[in-house]
């Protein structure tokens, strides 16, 4: 996940600098924001469901209903602000990276159980939401030009700095 | 007459009405974008602290001294009756990071 990132914030840099382009022709549109973030919250979610389906640790558990709750409000609200100011999600190649490193770590957490599967699943918790932290401040939050967008990615941000937090608690917990 | 006897009724409850505790009051407090929001100030011990959680994510008011555990979900209220003086550390049960303490006196 991290490596998406880093391509994330390369790709920008290559393009600031080519000379032809302007610096805001670097940045993710509001259209593409849209549908990272959209793209890395269900990802979340869908990994949460993985968890609930898998794992009998009621902390686990606990965090995975967590995230699939929270991340599944932060969806719903970027759905109905989309909508209404008639942005249509724009795929591409960072959310389609993001979707198939998430495929991989699905089926990695798949071989996995019991208390083997609670480590990895947290482990890649901590790791994933520290890089979507670290995109959302460095990349998705400075480029997004909408007011209402860049407020909802500030709470997000705030949100998985906490469910960070957690995952790193968690992680601690389980060793 | 009548006039006299009202007059009389409100002589009598003046003073009891003056020694008497002021009337329990409710305070709120308003959870948004991942923040506990001021905590009003002059509580006492039995007011009410109405919780109104107007944010997008499920929250909860949890005492760190466990006298109080409301949970909030998204977009719903929830009440806290203060029984005791002091000041109260407070939390959310899922995001550790909303805090805030409230000052109860008597």
């Amino acid at each position: 996940m991290l490596k998406t990132f880093l391509w994330i914030g390369a790709a920008a840099s290559l393009t600031i600098s080519g000379a032809a382009l302007s610096h805001d022709a670097a940045k993710p549109s509001d259209a593409q924001i849209a549908h990272i973030a959209y793209t890395a919250g269900q990802i979340d979610i869908d990994a949460g469901k993985q968890a609930l389906a898998k794992s009998k640790n009621p902390a686990v558990r606990a965090f995975a209903e967590e995230m699939v709750r929270d991340h599944g409000a932060v969806n719903e609200k970027a759905l109905a602000l989309v909508g209404r100011l008639d942005v249509t999600p724009e795929a591409n190649a960072t959310s389609a990276a993001l979707t198939a490193q998430a495929t991989q770590k699905h089926d990695e957490l798949a071989k996995l159980d019991g208390a083997a599967f609670d480590r990895a699943y947290v482990a890649n918790e901590v790791a994933y939401h520290a890089t979507v932290n670290g995109a959302l401040r460095d990349v998705l939050i400075p480029s997004a030009t909408n007011g209402e967008l860049k407020s909802l990615l500030e709470t997000g941000l705030t949100l998985f700095g906490e469910h960070q937090m957690h995952a790193e608690h968690l992680a601690a917990s389980l060793r | 007459m009548r006039r006299a006897i009202v007059c009389a009724i409100a002589m009598s409850a003046a003073p009891l009405l003056s020694g008497a505790a002021p009337a329990p009051k409710v305070h709120s407090i308003v959870i948004d974008k991942m923040r506990f929001g001021a905590v009003p100030p002059g509580v006492r011990v039995g007011d009410t602290i109405l919780w109104i959680n107007k944010d997008l994510f499920r929250h909860s008011a949890t005492a760190r001294n466990g006298s109080f555990n409301v949970d909030l979900p998204a977009g719903k209220s929830g009440r806290t009756v203060l029984r005791r003086a002091g000041n109260i550390a407070f939390y959310c049960i899922y995001h550790p990071g909303m805090t805030g303490t409230l000052t109860v006196g008597r």
